[in-house]
């Protein structure tokens, strides 16, 4: 690793010698869609210079990933036409036969995406599939590959590389499998790496480790990198340049911190304005609202304060005591219990009317069934829940089902959480009916004022699921959570699919109806920035148990479990000139929190820093 | 690995139980009394009830199962009311016939359907893609006994190139064996072909819109390679299942083509049982082909583990 990259990455300064390696003039794509052509990408130009990182921003329908696939002539060659011209150090690749541009692919440019998960062939080892980068672009040997291999194994830092290269995708993880397809991209010494949002996909920290590698091989490399995601944090972070895309149009480009301080665009105002900022709460008390910047006149709504709505005065409307779920692990011929994942350990907190309490944590960490434990979604295996008078986890099933009316969740993804074959209208009225609140006639009334109260026009009732936006598919379900007039919302990453505008409009709506409803939301998410946006007090889970919790000032300005700060550090800060910060290249993973059947709980003990601010020692 | 095929054999207790009473109860179920029967033009009461006795038909129902499954444990399948056999060698010497024709029907099925199948999703809504639809649907949609006859007059009576029935064990006379084999089986095939061929389609599709496939494209691999080993190998998992699962139907026998062909496999073993009320062999015949199609469910599952690394490591 270099000591200052700047000095090796300086684009203007290469620019001068020699030309770019990408030059993308007037690219305009389109998709038949029912016998129509559709452009969905619209006369994008741009540059891309040895060794520079250039980001394409933009939310989903953007055009963005359209734009790197029409790069690497990846869509599907019936359904879809490439106008314009991508210059690839001199060749046009448009212009070039499938085979031509099967030798530029994986060899020139490489590119790697999205899913990590779902991106490497399951049936064949991860060994093979990176010399096979190799073999069909040379003719390398079998053990002049393998050695490669192993040594491109070794380059993204994957510990034991030798040892795992005969060993299939699914024994890595997510965060070690994009590692892979980087070592595959890496094969050939591309001089361009297209990076389609490849850390979207990753748990915070993890992709704090992607982001660095990225770096630093291009250092190495001395490649090219043509960045694609929606996350100005990472922008920030990674690139020299930036294209702003809005609607399959480029509406703006130039120097990464010029795009951040001076933006021009209204719509990248908008972005901006949306984008939720770690620290950005230093001296608040309440949740905040964010900005709405409107898109096509540029001018931004100043976010009314909220209120304090959180009444501590009474008893406590959750209170969580010790709760413990464990789901067993049986293998063998008769089923014997061998282990259990210990996904909620020994979890307690309250919840007040009102308030916002977060609980955050990284994948496997038991946020999302703490949430459904709480809400007997899945059974606990000890512990006591007080909701609302009801004590949870000894209802009988009639009980249970009119506990529900008091707590309802949200959940991450709207697209699945709404049944396609039903009208909106009788999505929204179903708890109400089910739960024999009143009539037919009552039922729909509700509805339509809770539509109207999550920002939907009344109009739109007897819509499907499918006529609507993501943004407003979770509009709908908060509509569908609110009908049995709930005194606690469980929301599971409820605003974690959405796009950074959408997401920003979302968490307002939640702030009105906390303060119209007096509603307790359990915030669960992975999303450190929005959290400290939204909530009154906070939880940090790790391995299935709470190591910090505390008011939401005091977590976030004074972090003290180790593990808290790890996350904090791995949120990437919309900031340019933090750029050459590095956190390091120290390759960690996830812990898993399966344990032996033997295994001895540990007993914890927590410390109080300061008023209601408690870590685990 | 091993556990999991004893577990699996465990498991297939309970269905063969259940299959066993099934397979019992047919003869109590059947219109017909198994006594008239067999003593034919005799009416004597009492020689129909020495009769009833001896098959302990005077028995209660449960009595008799048990009787039944105890003596099919012992190997014992009763013996045939009209041949006199004993079931066991009835069923042992038309097993090799069915397993034959199951066999070469089979590998019909799969050298048309799934090439035709791969063709048809690579070429996807194209003319290939929706001739290849045409020839399935026909395919599935002609009458195997008319399918037989046309192959039997063009093929045996009007070119003379091959038999037009009977039967030669394989061992005796492969060649003539096969002769004898290869129409019916192509016959049967023809439909299992149709049937793989839109399930090969499906799968591919399936894999062909995976992200792994996009990454082997931009990997720069041959679309020859992006086709056969990494879309194929991964499509072949369900087809695997697919073509057990109708292996296991096949063993039932194919009452239609054997009785055009005159081969003596299991269908015809079993329509003659039934039309002679000749309940043991029914009996016998039908709890032989549950067992067969458990075995191939079995194998279809232990297959698609082993091909699937995923799988295999979690055993």
């Amino acid at each position: 690793m270099r000591a200052n990259p700047s000095i090796t990455t300086q684009p203007d300064r290469i620019a001068g010698i020699v030309g770019p390696v990408l030059s993308v003039d007037g690219l305009t794509t389109s998709f038949l869609v029912d016998g129509v052509w559709k452009s969905v990408v619209r006369n994008v130009s741009f540059e891309v210079m040895p060794g520079e990182t250039v980001a394409i921003v933009g939310e989903s329908g953007s055009g963005k990933s359209v734009t790197s696939l029409s790069i690497m002539r990846l869509l599907a060659k019936a359904t879809s036409r490439i106008e314009g011209s991508v210059i690839l150090n001199g060749q046009n690749l448009l212009s070039l036969s499938d085979r031509q541009m099967r030798d530029i692919r994986g060899n020139d440019v490489a590119m790697i995406f999205q899913e990590p998960m779902t991106s490497l062939n399951p049936i064949f080892t991860i060994g093979r599939q990176i010399s096979e980068a190799l073999t069909c672009h040379s003719t390398m040997s079998q053990p002049e590959a393998r050695a490669e291999t192993i040594r491109l194994l070794e380059k993204v830092r994957i510990p034991n590389a030798a040892a795992r290269f005969d060993e299939y995708p699914h024994q890595f993880s997510g965060g070690m499998r994009q590692r892979v397809m980087i070592a595959m991209a890496l094969a050939s010494r591309p001089k361009l790496l297209i990076a389609d949002e490849p850390t979207t996909a990753l748990d915070v920290t993890i992709q704090g480790q992607i982001l660095d590698l990225i770096k630093v091989l291009q250092e190495e490399e001395g490649m090219a990198v043509l960045f694609i995601t929606h996350d100005m944090g990472v922008v920030a972070e990674v690139s020299d340049r930036t294209i702003v895309m809005y609607r399959g149009e480029a509406v703006e480009s130039g120097p990464t911190a010029d795009i951040f301080h001076r933006g021009q665009h209204p719509y990248t105002r908008a972005l901006l304005a949306a984008v939720p900022r770690l620290g950005s709460m230093q001296g608040r008390n309440w949740p905040l609202r964010f900005p709405i910047v409107d898109i096509k006149t540029g001018e931004t709504t100043i976010p009314i304060e909220v209120a304090d709505t959180v009444d501590k005065r009474k008893t406590p409307i959750l209170e969580v005591r010790n709760l413990t779920t464990r789901f067993d692990i049986r293998t063998g011929l008769f089923s014997r219990k061998t282990g259990a994942i210990h996904a909620v350990e020994n979890v307690s907190f309250d919840l007040f009317q009102g308030e916002t309490l977060s609980l955050v944590g990284e994948s496997g960490c038991g946020k999302s069934t703490t949430g459904r434990s709480i809400t007997r979604l899945v059974q606990p295996n000890s512990g006591e829940v007080l909701l609302d008078g009801y004590n949870v986890l000894n209802l009988d099933p009639i009980a249970l089902r009119n506990m529900r009316k008091s707590i309802q969740m949200i959940f991450q993804d709207p697209f699945a959480s709404l049944n396609p074959r039903m009208s909106i209208d009788a999505t929204i009225a179903e708890p109400f009916i089910a739960h024999r609140l009143g009539t037919q006639k009552q039922a729909r009334e509700k509805a339509v004022d809770l539509l109207e109260r999550v920002g939907l026009s009344a109009d739109m009732f007897s819509r499907y699921p499918h006529e609507f936006s993501g943004g407003q598919r979770q509009r709908i379900a908060i509509a569908r959570a609110l009908s049995l007039d709930p005194k606690v919302i469980v929301a599971d990453e409820s605003v974690s699919a959405l796009d950074v505008s959408i997401k920003a409009q979302v968490v307002n709506l939640l702030l009105d109806l906390q303060q119209n409803f007096n509603l307790s939301f359990l915030f669960i998410s992975h999303d450190m920035a929005v959290v400290e946006r939204v909530s009154h007090r906070v939880a940090v889970m790790y391995l299935g148990e709470i190591v910090e919790i505390g008011p939401r000032a005091a977590v976030f300005n004074n972090p003290q479990h180790a593990y808290t700060k790890t996350l904090m550090d791995a949120v990437p800060i919309p900031d340019p000139a933090r750029r050459a910060i590095k956190r390091n290249t120290v390759t960690t993973e996830l812990k898993s929190p399966v344990r032996p059947v033997d295994y001895e709980i540990p007993q914890r003990a927590y410390l109080e820093v300061t008023k209601g601010h408690f870590v685990q020692q | 690995m091993y556990t999991y095929i004893g577990k699996r054999l465990l498991l297939a207790i309970p269905t063969l139980i259940i299959i066993s009473i099934f397979a019992f109860s047919l003869q109590k179920l059947l219109p017909g009394d198994p006594i008239l029967a067999m003593a034919g033009e005799e009416r004597d009461p009492q020689v129909l009830e020495f009769l009833r006795d001896k098959y302990r038909l005077n028995d209660p129902v449960i009595v008799q199962y048990f009787y039944w499954i105890g003596s099919v444990l012992r190997g014992d399948f009763g013996i045939s009311l009209r041949t006199n056999q004993p079931v066991l060698s009835l069923i042992a010497e038309k097993l090799p016939v069915t397993i034959q024709l199951a066999v070469m029907a089979m590998t019909f099925a799969f050298a048309i359907g799934v090439p035709i199948g791969i063709v048809a999703a690579v070429k996807k809504n194209t003319v290939v893609d929706y001739i290849a639809n045409i020839v399935a649907l026909s395919g599935l949609s002609v009458p195997n006994f008319w399918m037989g006859i046309m192959l039997i007059l063009l093929v045996s009576v009007k070119l003379g190139w091959l038999p037009a029935s009977g039967y030669e064990p394989f061992f005796r006379d492969p060649i003539r064996s096969l002769q004898t084999m290869i129409m019916p089986a192509f016959v049967l095939g023809l439909a299992l072909a149709a049937t793989l061929m839109r399930h090969t389609r499906s799968s591919m599709l399936t894999v062909l819109g995976a992200d792994y496939i996009r990454t082997a494209r931009a990997k720069g691999v041959s679309e020859r390679s992006v086709i056969l080993r990494h879309t194929f190998r991964n499509a072949l998992l369900p087809i695997i299942t697919m073509t057990a699962l109708l292996f296991g139907e096949l063993l039932a026998g194919a009452v239609l083509t054997e009785q055009i062909f005159t081969i003596p496999g299991f269908g015809k073993l079993i329509v003659d049982a039934v039309f002679n009320r000749d309940y043991a062999v029914v009996q016998g015949v039908v709890l032989c082909t549950g067992a067969g199609f458990i075995l191939m469910n079995l194998v279809a599952d232990v297959l698609s583990i082993l091909l699937n690394p995923r799988m295999r490591a979690a055993l």
